[in-house]
This record gives structure tokens, sequence and C-alpha cells, in this order.
């Protein structure tokens, strides 16, 4: 078997706020498979953006401290130079920003922010790469492309601009593409052609995929594997049947309305009583101690619980696991 | 506008005619010159008399030599446009680094330093820093000359000689103001979100720099030099007088000494048109530079 094109160990993600330091990435790993798409899902501020900023260096270096390591195609993106960092991002990993309202430059045209992210990887004419960046455009849906390039994002909707935001993402066909909530703002059609363009694109160039989404229709839709996330950890992870079908941990079962006190609805990631706790100050022995339902183990407040394989333990052999001392009701 | 500057002049006590004559006061001379000058008019006649004239470019004739209003003014002008302008220059030159610098280490050294530099900057009077600079470069050290001011096409060298010392007190007072806008905007540029899209394009750190922050902080930078400017272009009295710099601060002063309404008038006229030139042309560099503004 042939190394992941992304496998990340123990990332860890310190910031210094003004409430002090905060814990916000706890010891993630996982790996990303060519052509595979990890969906990544838990509360707001559960640390999923933050892990990923961190992956590109993309962190406020004066307030980040990230430790760990994360490997693409063998080669760790943490600590490699800031040359080498360079190179990477575009061809070798695109990143979709959560806010299409504050992710283009006001004051550069469509065109010229598509250009000259083509532009910074090659040997590429104005024209030609002008010529990429319409074709782009059309890809992402975008109506009267090669007029979209000389409008400034003002001129165009939300919606429009997220795909602009895309389209930048994809304009250096990247080995592994991150999106981070980047269809939340698009309507279904549209998300539905965006979600297509992405499996077309890891059918043709086996990207990988790190999609993080509170959508569960989006992740059953589009994800192999999805990674549940709370407290800057990774509490469960599996391939979708497993997670979905079979959650093992209380919070992902919380999030799936699955919990027999919960009712769940459709689409959308179920709300949980009581707030996640704050990365700057987390509960000591398991994160979710205090919104657990279950709480049935004497450790449950005391000692985190390793992520272990749990239920039937593969399917299509890949490990279902899950950080939490009780797991019995998992195999509903 | 015009109205105000009228009426404001019209504020300043005194009795001009009185003043021209000084010790050789006679009713009758006095009489004759208050019939010449358009005093004895009503105010409103007064008024509509000046401005009547003000837009055909006849300010009057000043009272205390008989030039027109408009020679003197011509006169000075040369002398405060390059002023204005070097000093202007002298600012960003210092104000634009610095802040930029200041910005991308918040907190270090070179920041704590610049901001205690500024703050000098702004609160040091600037008849104090002329005075200090002209014991130093043209005193102790006799670099340069003490004042004074020759035209560019008679003497370069001289020009260039008596234009640096007031250029640099006047530029550090502006640069100081500008300093700290540059820091600012340079600082909220870097924080926006668009800056982290650029560098996940994988631009190199010197494009993000340029395009993606220094572009976006231009903005408030316009405005305030347009500010300063107009302000250095009203005349920088204090520094005009220190430097026997014959500009517009110093023609205007006299004015009010001598309460030379129609100098006086026309100076403040200038000033108040430059003040809306000065609009008018930030506005048109913001359009032109901000897509959000076009129409
Ligand atoms: N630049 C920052 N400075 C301080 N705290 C931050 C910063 N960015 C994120 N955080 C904090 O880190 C935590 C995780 O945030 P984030 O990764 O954005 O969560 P998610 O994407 O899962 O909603 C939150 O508590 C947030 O307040
Ligand atoms: S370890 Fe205990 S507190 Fe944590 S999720 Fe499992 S049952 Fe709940
Ligand atoms: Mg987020």
């Amino acid at each position: 078997m042939t190394a992941p094109l992304l496998e990340v160990e123990d990332l860890r993600v310190r910031l210094r706020t003004p409430r002090g330091p905060a814990a916000v990435v706890n010891g993630l790993s996982y790996t990303v498979g060519r052509g595979e798409t990890v969906a990544v899902v838990g509360e707001s501020g559960s640390g999923k953006s933050v892990s990923v900023l961190a992956l590109l260096g993309l962190l406020p270096e004066r307030v980040a401290t990230v430790t760990g390591s994360a490997r693409l195609d063998g080669e760790d993106l943490l600590t490699m130079s800031p040359e080498r960092l360079r190179q990477v991002r575009g061809p070798g990993v695109g990143m979709v920003f959560q806010d299409p309202m504050t992710s283009l430059n006001p004051v550069l045209t469509v065109g010229r922010q598509l250009v000259e992210g083509i532009r910074a990887h090659g040997e590429v004419s104005k024209a030609a790469a002008r010529e990429r960046a319409a074709g782009l455009l059309a890809e992402v849906g975008l109506p009267d492309p090669q007029g979209a390039l000389d409008r400034y994002p003002h001129e165009l909707s939300g919606g429009m601009r997220q795909r602009v935001v895309i389209a930048i993402a994809l304009a250096n066909s990247p080995a592994l593409l991150i999106a981070d909530e980047a269809t939340t703002a698009l309507d279904v059609t549209v998300q539905a052609q965006i979600l297509d363009l992405v499996e077309s694109l890891q059918a043709d160039h086996g990207t990988g995929v790190i999609w993080i989404t509170h959508d569960l229709g989006v992740v059953a839709g589009i994800a192999d594997r999805v990674l549940v996330m709370y407290g800057g950890r990774c509490v469960e992870d599996g391939t979708v049947d497993d997670v979905l079908e079979r959650p093992a941990h209380p919070y992902t079962r919380g999030l799936l309305g699955a919990l027999p006190d919960l009712a769940g609805d459709g689409g959308d990631l179920a709300t949980i009583p009581g707030t996640p706790p704050a990365p700057t100050d987390l509960p000591g022995g398991c994160v979710f101690w205090p919104r657990c339902p279950v709480r049935g183990d004497a450790r449950c407040e005391t000692e985190q619980p390793p992520l272990q394989v749990v239920g039937a333990g593969l399917s299509k052999g890949l490990p279902h696991r899950a950080a939490t001392w009780c797991t019995e009701g998992s195999a509903r | 506008m015009s109205v105000v500057v009228f009426a404001l002049v019209q504020l300043v006590p005194g009795d001009p005619i009185r003043l021209a004559l000084g010790t050789r006061f006679d009713q009758e001379t006095y009489d004759a010159l208050l019939a010449r000058s358009g005093l004895d008019q009503p105010l409103v006649q007064q008024y509509l008399t000046w401005a009547g004239r003000a837009v055909t470019g006849d300010l009057g004739v000043s009272f205390r030599s008989g030039e027109t209003v408009t020679s003197l003014i011509a006169e000075r002008l040369p002398a405060t446009l390059t002023l204005a302008l070097a000093s202007i220059l002298v600012a960003l030159l210092i104000a634009v680094p610095l802040g930029t610098i200041s910005a991308l280490r918040p907190r270090s050294l070179v920041d704590r330093v610049a901001t205690v530099l500024s703050q000098i900057g702004i609160s040091v009077p600037e008849f104090w820093m002329a005075i200090v600079l002209i014991l130093v470069f043209a005193g102790t050290l006799g670099w340069l000359p003490s004042g004074g001011y020759v035209g560019l096409t008679e003497d370069p060298a001289g020009w260039a000689q008596r234009l640096l010392l007031p250029a640099v007190v006047t530029g550090v007072v502006s640069g100081s103001v500008i300093t700290r806008f540059v820091r600012s905007s340079v600082l909220e540029a870097l924080g926006a979100d668009h800056v982290r899209t650029a560098q996940a394009k994988g631009l190199p750190r010197r494009q993000v720099f340029t395009w993606h922050v220094l572009r976006n902080a231009l903005l408030p930078l316009v405005t305030v030099t347009g500010v300063q400017l107009a302000y250095l272009l009203s005349g920088v009295v204090v520094v005009e007088i220190v430097f026997s710099w014959p500009g517009l601060g110093q023609l205007a002063l006299q004015a009010v000494q001598a309460r030379d309404y129609p100098v006086l008038q026309g100076a403040i006229l200038l000033f108040a048109v430059t003040f809306l030139v000065i609009n008018l042309v930030v506005d048109l560099l913001y359009t032109a530079i901000d897509p959000r503004i076009r129409r």
C-alpha cells in the first residue's frame, strides 16, 4: 500500500490570546489518501479551521505555536522552508476559506486575483493565465466568466464570490484541496455543481479532499471518511457508514441527533445542550464530560480517553475509532 | 464661502486707515482715504463689490502697498508651493517606511521608538525645532544658510540649501501625524482575511505585501496626506517667519497686523479654494484606487 497523500501526526496548536494561552488543537492525527475525501465535522469553535490553517502556516506567526508533523507526499509542511512552503501553497494544497465576503481583495479585479495565483507557479503568459482563469470560472459555474474577470468582488453576490474563491483554490490543480465550509453560502443547485466538479477533479487528478462542513447531506454525498472534532481533538473517525450509521461517541450521537433524548432534524447537525469548552479553559479528563449525557465511567472526569478502535473495527479496510470510555449502545 | 471669508475679515478689530496713516493722522486725509477704499460704504455693498471683482480675478488693491492683491499673492505662491511640496515629500519619506516597519513588528523596539519619535514630532513646537536646526546646521556646522528664499531657476543649489531646513521642520511634523496613520492602516490591512487568501495561493511574500497589504493601506494614506497638504499650502506661519520664507503665511500675518482687508480676504479666499481643490483631488484619487467608490 502506498503512503497516504497527507499524514497528520499529533498536530497541536497553541494560540496566545488576551485571555491567556488557548489550546485550540490538541494532538490531532489523521490521514487523507489520494482521491479520498475526508469530511471534518464538529460544532463551531472545535478547532476545525485552525487545524487546517496550521497545515499551511497561515496562522498569525506571532500568536500561534504549532507542533507535530503534517507530511504531504512525505514532506513535512510544518518544518519546510518558507520558499518551499510557498511552492506547495497552490499546486500542493489549495484552500477555500470560510467567509466569501472577506476572502477576496476588494481593490483588485477577480481576474487579477486568479491570474496572480496561476502565474506564481510557473512561466505562464498573462494572456494564457487569463484564458485559464476564465475557464476555471466557467467550471465553478459562474455566468459570463469572461466578463467576471474584470469585475471587482463587491460587484458579485456572496455565492459568486465563494465560487471565485473556489476557482482560486483549484487554479493550480492542487494535490490536496481543503474546503472550509466552502459551500455554506451557496444554494443547493450550485452546491451540487461544485461537489460534482470536485468529484471529477478527484477522478482526473486523484485529488485528496478535506471538506469541513456542517451539512450531513454533503458528508453523506461526498465523503469517504468522517472525522469528528471536539475541543481540538478527533473524538471519532471512520467511514461515512460507520460514523453516520453506528456513531460510537456520545458527542457524535448528539450531533446526529441519535441520542434518545435529542430530536434530530434532516440536514444540519443537531444542537447539543450546553456550549463547547473555551480553548483557554479545557476541562480535565474527557473534553466532552461536562456536556455528556452518558458519563458512564469513573475515568470520564479524570482521564482523557484514547482514540481506539470500536465496534466491528474495520469496514472496507478502514478503522472506526472513537475516544470515549463508554462505547456501549454504539451498535444501535 | 466667500461670504464667510468676507465676514471673518470684517471681524478683525481695528481701523485699517487709521493704522495706515499712523502718526500722520489728520481728518481730511482720513476721509479721503476712507472714500477711496470704499470702507465708508455699507458692509453689504462692500461685499458685493468685492465678490463681483473676485470672480474676475480682481481681488482689489492692498491698503498698505497699493499693489494689487493678485500680484502680491502670485509673488508669494512659488515659495509656498515649493515648501509645501517639499515638506510633504519629507513627510512621506519618513512616514511610509517608519509606519510600515512599525506595523510589521508591532510592539517591537522599532515600533516603540517610532511611536515615541512621532509623539515628539507632533508635540514639539515648530519654532523650537526650527531654531535648534538653525543653530546646529547654520550656526555651529555652518553647512546651510539660516533662511531666505531664492527661485529655483536663479540659483538651484541655493534654492535647495535654503529649502532643506524649513522642509525638514514642517515635514517632520506632518510626517509624525502620517506615520501613525500608516501604522494603523497597514496593521489593519495585514489582518484582513484576503491577505490569507493571497498567501494560500503561494504568492511570493513581497507580492502579498505590495498588492494585498500596502495597496489596501493606500486609501487612508491618501486622505491624511491631502489634509496635511492643505494645511501646508495655507502657509506655515511660524516656520515661514523663523526661516524668513516669503510665503503666503507671512503675507496673511502682515495683512492682519496692518488690517489690510483686501490682502487678508484674498489670502483667506485662496486658502479656502486650495482646500476645496485638494479635497476634490483626494476624492478623485480615491475613486481611482478604490473600485468600491466607482459608479
Ligand atoms: N486568531 C485567533 N486568535 C485567538 N483565538 C482564535 C483565533 N482563531 C481561532 N481562535 C479560537 O480557536 C478556537 C477554534 O476556532 P476555529 O478553528 O475557528 O473553530 P471552527 O472552525 O471549528 O469553528 C475558537 O475558540 C476560537 O475562538
Ligand atoms: S468518556 Fe465519558 S464523558 Fe467522555 S464522552 Fe465518553 S462517556 Fe462521555
Ligand atoms: Mg471554522
